[in-house]
Protein backbone atom coordinates (compact mmCIF):
# COMPACT_ATOMS: atom_id res chain seq x y z
CA UNK A 1 0.00 0.00 0.00
CA UNK A 2 2.81 2.36 0.94
CA UNK A 3 4.69 1.20 -1.84
CA UNK A 4 1.57 2.20 -4.25
CA UNK A 5 1.53 5.46 -2.67
CA UNK A 6 4.94 6.18 -3.40
CA UNK A 7 4.76 5.08 -6.94
CA UNK A 8 1.91 7.57 -7.41
CA UNK A 9 3.91 10.40 -6.03
CA UNK A 10 6.51 9.59 -8.04
CA UNK A 11 4.72 9.60 -11.36
CA UNK A 12 2.76 12.66 -10.53
CA UNK A 13 6.05 14.41 -9.74
CA UNK A 14 7.78 13.52 -13.41
CA UNK A 15 4.18 14.44 -14.71
CA UNK A 16 4.85 17.59 -13.48
CA UNK A 17 8.33 18.17 -14.47
CA UNK A 18 7.84 17.62 -17.77
CA UNK A 19 4.84 20.06 -17.56
CA UNK A 20 6.96 23.30 -16.90
CA UNK A 21 7.34 24.60 -20.57
CA UNK A 22 9.64 27.95 -20.41
CA UNK A 23 7.00 30.96 -19.99
CA UNK A 24 6.47 33.28 -22.56
CA UNK A 25 8.76 36.37 -20.83
CA UNK A 26 11.27 33.86 -19.86
CA UNK A 27 12.40 32.58 -23.47
CA UNK A 28 15.57 33.71 -24.59
CA UNK A 29 17.38 32.97 -27.84
CA UNK A 30 20.88 30.79 -27.56
CA UNK A 31 22.55 34.30 -28.68
CA UNK A 32 21.79 35.57 -25.15
CA UNK A 33 23.94 32.79 -23.61
CA UNK A 34 27.16 33.61 -25.65
CA UNK A 35 29.89 35.49 -24.76
CA UNK A 36 30.22 39.23 -25.55
CA UNK A 37 33.36 38.01 -28.04
CA UNK A 38 30.89 35.50 -29.74
CA UNK A 39 27.66 38.44 -29.97
CA UNK A 40 29.93 40.79 -31.68
CA UNK A 41 31.17 37.99 -34.31
CA UNK A 42 27.26 37.33 -35.31
CA UNK A 43 26.49 41.24 -35.19
CA UNK A 44 29.01 42.44 -38.09
CA UNK A 45 28.15 41.36 -41.11
CA UNK A 46 31.89 41.42 -42.15
CA UNK A 47 32.84 39.82 -39.11
CA UNK A 48 30.19 36.63 -39.36
CA UNK A 49 31.30 33.68 -41.31
CA UNK A 50 27.73 32.82 -41.93
CA UNK A 51 27.63 35.47 -44.08
CA UNK A 52 30.47 33.82 -46.10
CA UNK A 53 27.51 31.08 -46.62
CA UNK A 54 24.77 33.84 -47.82
CA UNK A 55 27.12 34.87 -50.43
CA UNK A 56 27.27 32.24 -51.75
CA UNK A 57 23.35 31.43 -51.86
CA UNK A 58 23.11 34.86 -53.47
CA UNK A 59 25.42 33.58 -56.35
CA UNK A 60 23.21 30.55 -56.53
CA UNK A 61 20.04 31.78 -56.67
CA UNK A 62 20.88 33.84 -59.89
CA UNK A 63 22.21 30.49 -61.11
CA UNK A 64 20.48 28.17 -63.96
CA UNK A 65 20.15 24.85 -63.21
CA UNK A 66 18.48 21.44 -64.19
CA UNK A 67 16.81 20.57 -67.48
CA UNK A 68 14.54 22.79 -67.27
CA UNK A 69 17.57 25.60 -67.55
CA UNK A 70 15.91 27.76 -64.84
CA UNK A 71 17.12 29.30 -61.63
CA UNK A 72 15.51 30.42 -58.40
CA UNK A 73 15.27 33.99 -59.19
CA UNK A 74 13.71 33.46 -62.77
CA UNK A 75 10.35 32.16 -60.99
CA UNK A 76 11.03 34.08 -57.89
CA UNK A 77 12.89 37.32 -58.96
CA UNK A 78 14.59 39.28 -56.44
CA UNK A 79 15.01 37.27 -52.63
CA UNK A 80 15.52 40.61 -51.05
CA UNK A 81 11.60 41.24 -52.17
CA UNK A 82 9.91 37.58 -52.66
CA UNK A 83 12.03 35.92 -49.93
CA UNK A 84 11.07 38.46 -46.99
CA UNK A 85 9.47 37.11 -44.20
CA UNK A 86 9.34 33.02 -45.88
CA UNK A 87 11.76 31.52 -43.44
CA UNK A 88 9.06 32.50 -40.30
CA UNK A 89 6.42 30.14 -41.82
CA UNK A 90 8.71 27.39 -42.13
CA UNK A 91 8.43 24.25 -41.75
CA UNK A 92 5.09 24.62 -43.44
CA UNK A 93 2.41 22.30 -45.17
CA UNK A 94 2.74 20.85 -47.96
CA UNK A 95 -1.08 19.52 -49.70
CA UNK A 96 0.68 17.27 -52.39
CA UNK A 97 2.55 15.42 -49.76
CA UNK A 98 0.16 15.47 -46.92
CA UNK A 99 2.87 16.36 -44.36
CA UNK A 100 5.06 19.61 -43.21
CA UNK A 101 8.49 20.38 -45.37
CA UNK A 102 11.26 22.70 -43.98
CA UNK A 103 12.87 25.12 -45.84
CA UNK A 104 15.72 22.83 -47.12
CA UNK A 105 12.96 20.13 -48.20
CA UNK A 106 11.06 23.08 -50.02
CA UNK A 107 14.09 24.04 -51.65
CA UNK A 108 14.49 20.96 -52.68
CA UNK A 109 11.14 20.30 -53.88
CA UNK A 110 11.72 23.26 -55.72
CA UNK A 111 14.63 21.92 -57.57
CA UNK A 112 13.12 18.54 -58.29
CA UNK A 113 9.74 20.19 -59.54
CA UNK A 114 10.57 23.23 -61.06
CA UNK A 115 14.14 22.92 -62.44
CA UNK A 116 13.97 19.74 -63.00
CA UNK A 117 17.09 19.17 -61.21
CA UNK A 118 18.82 16.89 -58.70
CA UNK A 119 17.89 17.43 -55.66
CA UNK A 120 20.90 19.09 -53.30
CA UNK A 121 22.05 16.51 -50.33
CA UNK A 122 21.47 17.16 -47.00
CA UNK A 123 24.66 20.00 -45.51
CA UNK A 124 25.77 20.25 -49.05
CA UNK A 125 27.45 23.67 -49.11
CA UNK A 126 25.18 24.37 -51.98
CA UNK A 127 22.14 24.13 -50.12
CA UNK A 128 22.92 25.18 -46.86
CA UNK A 129 24.21 28.25 -48.85
CA UNK A 130 20.59 28.70 -50.83
CA UNK A 131 18.84 28.11 -47.08
CA UNK A 132 20.69 31.11 -45.49
CA UNK A 133 20.72 33.31 -48.18
CA UNK A 134 16.86 33.06 -48.13
CA UNK A 135 16.53 32.81 -44.25
CA UNK A 136 18.45 35.66 -44.10
CA UNK A 137 15.64 37.62 -45.86
CA UNK A 138 13.73 37.29 -42.84
CA UNK A 139 16.40 38.65 -40.29
CA UNK A 140 14.54 40.55 -37.54
CA UNK A 141 11.31 39.22 -38.63
CA UNK A 142 8.86 37.69 -35.63
CA UNK A 143 9.02 33.54 -36.29
CA UNK A 144 5.04 32.77 -37.21
CA UNK A 145 5.38 28.80 -38.61
CA UNK A 146 3.12 25.93 -37.46
CA UNK A 147 -0.45 28.67 -37.37
CA UNK A 148 -1.96 26.46 -40.23
CA UNK A 149 -4.80 24.27 -38.69
CA UNK A 150 -3.81 21.61 -41.05
CA UNK A 151 0.06 21.51 -39.50
CA UNK A 152 -2.03 20.89 -35.75
CA UNK A 153 -1.19 17.10 -35.46
CA UNK A 154 2.40 17.51 -37.02
CA UNK A 155 2.90 20.25 -34.02
CA UNK A 156 1.61 18.06 -31.44
CA UNK A 157 3.67 14.52 -32.85
CA UNK A 158 6.83 17.10 -32.72
CA UNK A 159 5.85 17.84 -29.30
CA UNK A 160 5.16 14.36 -28.34
CA UNK A 161 9.02 13.61 -29.49
CA UNK A 162 10.31 16.53 -27.73
CA UNK A 163 8.93 14.95 -24.39
CA UNK A 164 9.91 11.92 -25.07
CA UNK A 165 12.66 10.12 -23.21
CA UNK A 166 14.72 8.01 -24.93
CA UNK A 167 18.56 6.48 -25.83
CA UNK A 168 21.03 5.02 -22.93
CA UNK A 169 20.18 8.13 -20.82
CA UNK A 170 16.70 7.83 -21.20
CA UNK A 171 16.21 11.41 -21.53
CA UNK A 172 13.86 13.66 -23.74
CA UNK A 173 14.81 17.33 -25.10
CA UNK A 174 12.13 18.57 -22.50
CA UNK A 175 14.42 17.62 -19.67
CA UNK A 176 17.42 19.57 -20.60
CA UNK A 177 15.85 22.55 -22.91
CA UNK A 178 12.20 23.21 -20.82
CA UNK A 179 13.60 22.09 -17.01
CA UNK A 180 17.22 23.08 -17.24
CA UNK A 181 17.90 25.77 -19.52
CA UNK A 182 19.10 27.92 -16.89
CA UNK A 183 21.90 25.53 -15.66
CA UNK A 184 24.91 24.55 -17.07
CA UNK A 185 26.65 20.96 -18.48
CA UNK A 186 30.38 20.77 -18.25
CA UNK A 187 30.66 24.59 -18.38
CA UNK A 188 28.59 25.01 -21.47
CA UNK A 189 25.18 26.81 -21.09
CA UNK A 190 22.36 24.38 -21.74
CA UNK A 191 20.06 26.89 -23.65
CA UNK A 192 15.99 26.47 -24.26
CA UNK A 193 17.13 25.19 -27.76
CA UNK A 194 15.37 28.12 -29.99
CA UNK A 195 15.57 27.81 -33.47
CA UNK A 196 16.27 31.52 -34.14
CA UNK A 197 19.47 31.21 -36.55
CA UNK A 198 19.28 28.61 -38.34
CA UNK A 199 20.88 27.39 -40.65
CA UNK A 200 24.12 28.70 -37.83
CA UNK A 201 27.91 29.01 -38.12
CA UNK A 202 28.87 26.96 -35.16
CA UNK A 203 32.32 27.35 -34.21
CA UNK A 204 32.78 23.61 -32.99
CA UNK A 205 31.49 22.61 -36.49
CA UNK A 206 33.46 25.27 -38.46
CA UNK A 207 31.02 25.49 -40.73
CA UNK A 208 27.51 26.58 -41.43
CA UNK A 209 24.75 23.67 -40.07
CA UNK A 210 20.88 23.38 -40.44
CA UNK A 211 18.93 22.61 -37.07
CA UNK A 212 18.71 18.70 -38.40
CA UNK A 213 22.02 18.58 -37.93
CA UNK A 214 21.85 20.21 -34.32
CA UNK A 215 18.96 17.95 -33.37
CA UNK A 216 20.93 14.74 -34.80
CA UNK A 217 23.89 16.07 -32.42
CA UNK A 218 21.87 16.20 -29.45
CA UNK A 219 19.26 12.87 -29.90
CA UNK A 220 23.62 11.43 -30.53
CA UNK A 221 24.13 12.82 -27.50
CA UNK A 222 21.83 11.29 -25.46
CA UNK A 223 23.08 8.40 -26.76
CA UNK A 224 19.76 7.32 -28.78
CA UNK A 225 19.53 6.84 -32.67
CA UNK A 226 19.78 9.65 -34.44
CA UNK A 227 16.36 10.19 -36.83
CA UNK A 228 17.52 10.35 -40.62
CA UNK A 229 18.55 13.48 -42.63
CA UNK A 230 14.84 14.51 -44.44
CA UNK A 231 12.76 12.28 -41.96
CA UNK A 232 9.62 12.62 -40.76
CA UNK A 233 10.63 12.90 -37.28
CA UNK A 234 13.10 15.74 -37.47
CA UNK A 235 10.78 17.82 -39.86
CA UNK A 236 7.73 17.63 -36.86
CA UNK A 237 10.52 18.71 -34.19
CA UNK A 238 11.73 21.29 -36.04
CA UNK A 239 7.85 22.13 -36.86
CA UNK A 240 7.02 22.42 -32.98
CA UNK A 241 10.46 24.11 -31.99
CA UNK A 242 9.34 26.54 -34.68
CA UNK A 243 5.89 27.25 -32.99
CA UNK A 244 7.21 27.31 -29.37
CA UNK A 245 9.70 30.30 -30.76
CA UNK A 246 6.50 31.53 -32.09
CA UNK A 247 7.04 35.88 -31.76
CA UNK A 248 11.16 35.61 -31.01
CA UNK A 249 13.45 37.19 -33.93
CA UNK A 250 15.06 35.77 -36.77
CA UNK A 251 18.72 36.28 -36.91
CA UNK A 252 20.17 33.60 -39.53
CA UNK A 253 22.79 33.44 -40.31
CA UNK A 254 23.30 32.97 -36.46
CA UNK A 255 26.55 32.35 -34.95
CA UNK A 256 26.77 30.16 -31.85
CA UNK A 257 29.65 28.56 -30.00
CA UNK B 1 33.12 28.83 -54.89
CA UNK B 2 35.27 31.23 -52.41
CA UNK B 3 34.33 34.54 -51.21
CA UNK B 4 35.97 37.53 -48.74
CA UNK B 5 34.40 39.93 -46.42
CA UNK B 6 36.19 43.21 -46.25
CA UNK B 7 35.75 45.57 -43.47
CA UNK B 8 38.17 49.03 -44.54
CA UNK B 9 36.65 52.49 -43.18
CA UNK B 10 35.02 54.44 -46.62
CA UNK B 11 36.90 57.78 -44.84
CA UNK B 12 39.68 58.42 -42.70
CA UNK B 13 41.61 61.60 -41.21
CA UNK B 14 45.08 61.94 -42.26
CA UNK B 15 47.59 59.96 -40.08
CA UNK B 16 44.54 58.33 -38.27
CA UNK B 17 44.84 54.71 -36.77
CA UNK B 18 42.37 52.57 -38.80
CA UNK B 19 41.37 48.87 -37.85
CA UNK B 20 41.27 46.77 -41.22
CA UNK B 21 39.10 43.04 -40.62
CA UNK B 22 38.67 40.43 -43.51
CA UNK B 23 37.31 37.23 -43.68
CA UNK B 24 38.15 34.46 -46.28
CA UNK B 25 36.08 31.30 -47.29
CA UNK B 26 38.69 28.49 -46.69
CA UNK B 27 38.23 25.06 -44.74
CA UNK B 28 41.38 24.93 -43.34
CA UNK B 29 42.05 21.02 -43.13
CA UNK B 30 44.93 20.38 -41.29
CA UNK B 31 46.30 17.11 -42.80
CA UNK B 32 46.54 15.39 -39.51
CA UNK B 33 43.02 13.99 -39.69
CA UNK B 34 41.95 10.91 -41.13
CA UNK B 35 38.44 9.09 -42.79
CA UNK B 36 37.16 6.38 -41.64
CA UNK B 37 38.48 3.92 -43.90
CA UNK B 38 42.03 5.28 -42.61
CA UNK B 39 43.50 7.10 -45.12
CA UNK B 40 44.79 10.38 -44.38
CA UNK B 41 43.00 13.82 -45.68
CA UNK B 42 45.48 15.65 -47.37
CA UNK B 43 46.51 19.49 -46.04
CA UNK B 44 44.63 22.37 -47.88
CA UNK B 45 44.96 25.56 -45.45
CA UNK B 46 45.78 29.30 -46.45
CA UNK B 47 49.52 29.83 -46.22
CA UNK B 48 50.17 33.12 -46.58
CA UNK B 49 48.20 36.73 -46.36
CA UNK B 50 49.14 39.97 -47.65
CA UNK B 51 47.72 43.80 -47.70
CA UNK B 52 49.40 46.38 -49.53
CA UNK B 53 48.12 49.99 -49.75
CA UNK B 54 49.16 52.05 -53.09
CA UNK B 55 51.37 48.97 -54.35
CA UNK B 56 53.77 48.97 -51.11
CA UNK B 57 53.29 45.78 -48.68
CA UNK B 58 52.10 46.98 -45.16
CA UNK B 59 50.84 43.60 -43.64
CA UNK B 60 51.76 39.98 -44.05
CA UNK B 61 50.56 36.75 -41.93
CA UNK B 62 51.94 33.03 -42.53
CA UNK B 63 48.90 30.89 -41.47
CA UNK B 64 49.45 27.05 -40.33
CA UNK B 65 46.77 24.53 -40.20
CA UNK B 66 45.85 25.17 -35.84
CA UNK B 67 44.02 27.59 -37.53
CA UNK B 68 40.41 27.72 -37.78
CA UNK B 69 38.17 27.43 -40.79
CA UNK B 70 37.36 30.75 -42.22
CA UNK B 71 40.63 32.80 -41.64
CA UNK B 72 39.33 36.25 -39.50
CA UNK B 73 42.29 38.59 -40.00
CA UNK B 74 41.99 41.69 -38.05
CA UNK B 75 44.87 44.44 -37.86
CA UNK B 76 45.39 48.43 -37.46
CA UNK B 77 47.40 50.23 -40.07
CA UNK B 78 47.56 54.19 -40.50
CA UNK B 79 46.74 56.29 -43.82
CA UNK B 80 48.25 59.74 -44.87
CA UNK B 81 46.97 59.63 -48.50
CA UNK B 82 43.37 58.67 -50.34
CA UNK B 83 44.42 54.90 -52.15
CA UNK B 84 43.97 51.31 -52.69
CA UNK B 85 43.97 48.34 -50.03
CA UNK B 86 44.85 45.52 -52.12
CA UNK B 87 44.57 41.74 -50.41
CA UNK B 88 46.01 38.45 -51.27
CA UNK B 89 45.40 34.64 -49.81
CA UNK B 90 47.44 31.91 -50.80
CA UNK B 91 47.09 28.48 -49.79
CA UNK B 92 47.74 24.66 -50.95
CA UNK B 93 46.64 23.19 -54.17
CA UNK B 94 47.21 26.45 -55.73
CA UNK B 95 44.40 28.54 -54.05
CA UNK B 96 44.88 31.91 -54.49
CA UNK B 97 42.03 34.69 -54.05
CA UNK B 98 42.44 38.42 -54.67
CA UNK B 99 39.89 41.10 -53.21
CA UNK B 100 40.84 45.13 -52.92
CA UNK B 101 39.01 48.42 -50.71
CA UNK B 102 39.69 51.88 -51.33
CA UNK B 103 39.37 54.23 -48.60
CA UNK B 104 39.70 58.54 -49.11
CA UNK B 105 41.78 60.20 -46.77
CA UNK B 106 40.99 63.78 -45.59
Amino acid sequence: MRIAACIALLTAMAGAALATEIPRSERRSGYGFMSADTKAMQDEDTANPGMLFVLDGEALWTRKAGTADKACADCHNDARVSMKGVAAHYPAFEKALGRPVDLEGRINLCRTNHQHASPFAYESRELLALTAYVAQQSRGMPIAAGDDPELAPFVEKGHALFTQRQGQLNLGCANCHDDNWDKKLAGSAITQGQPTGYPLYRLEWQSLGSLQRRLRACITGIRAQAYDYGSPELVALELYLMSRARGMPIETPAVRP
Amino acid sequence: MPSALINVPAKAKRGSVIEIKTLMSHIMETGYRHTASGDAVPRDIITSFTCRFNGTEIFRADLYPAIAANPFITFFTTVNESGKFEFEWIGDKGFSETAQASITVE
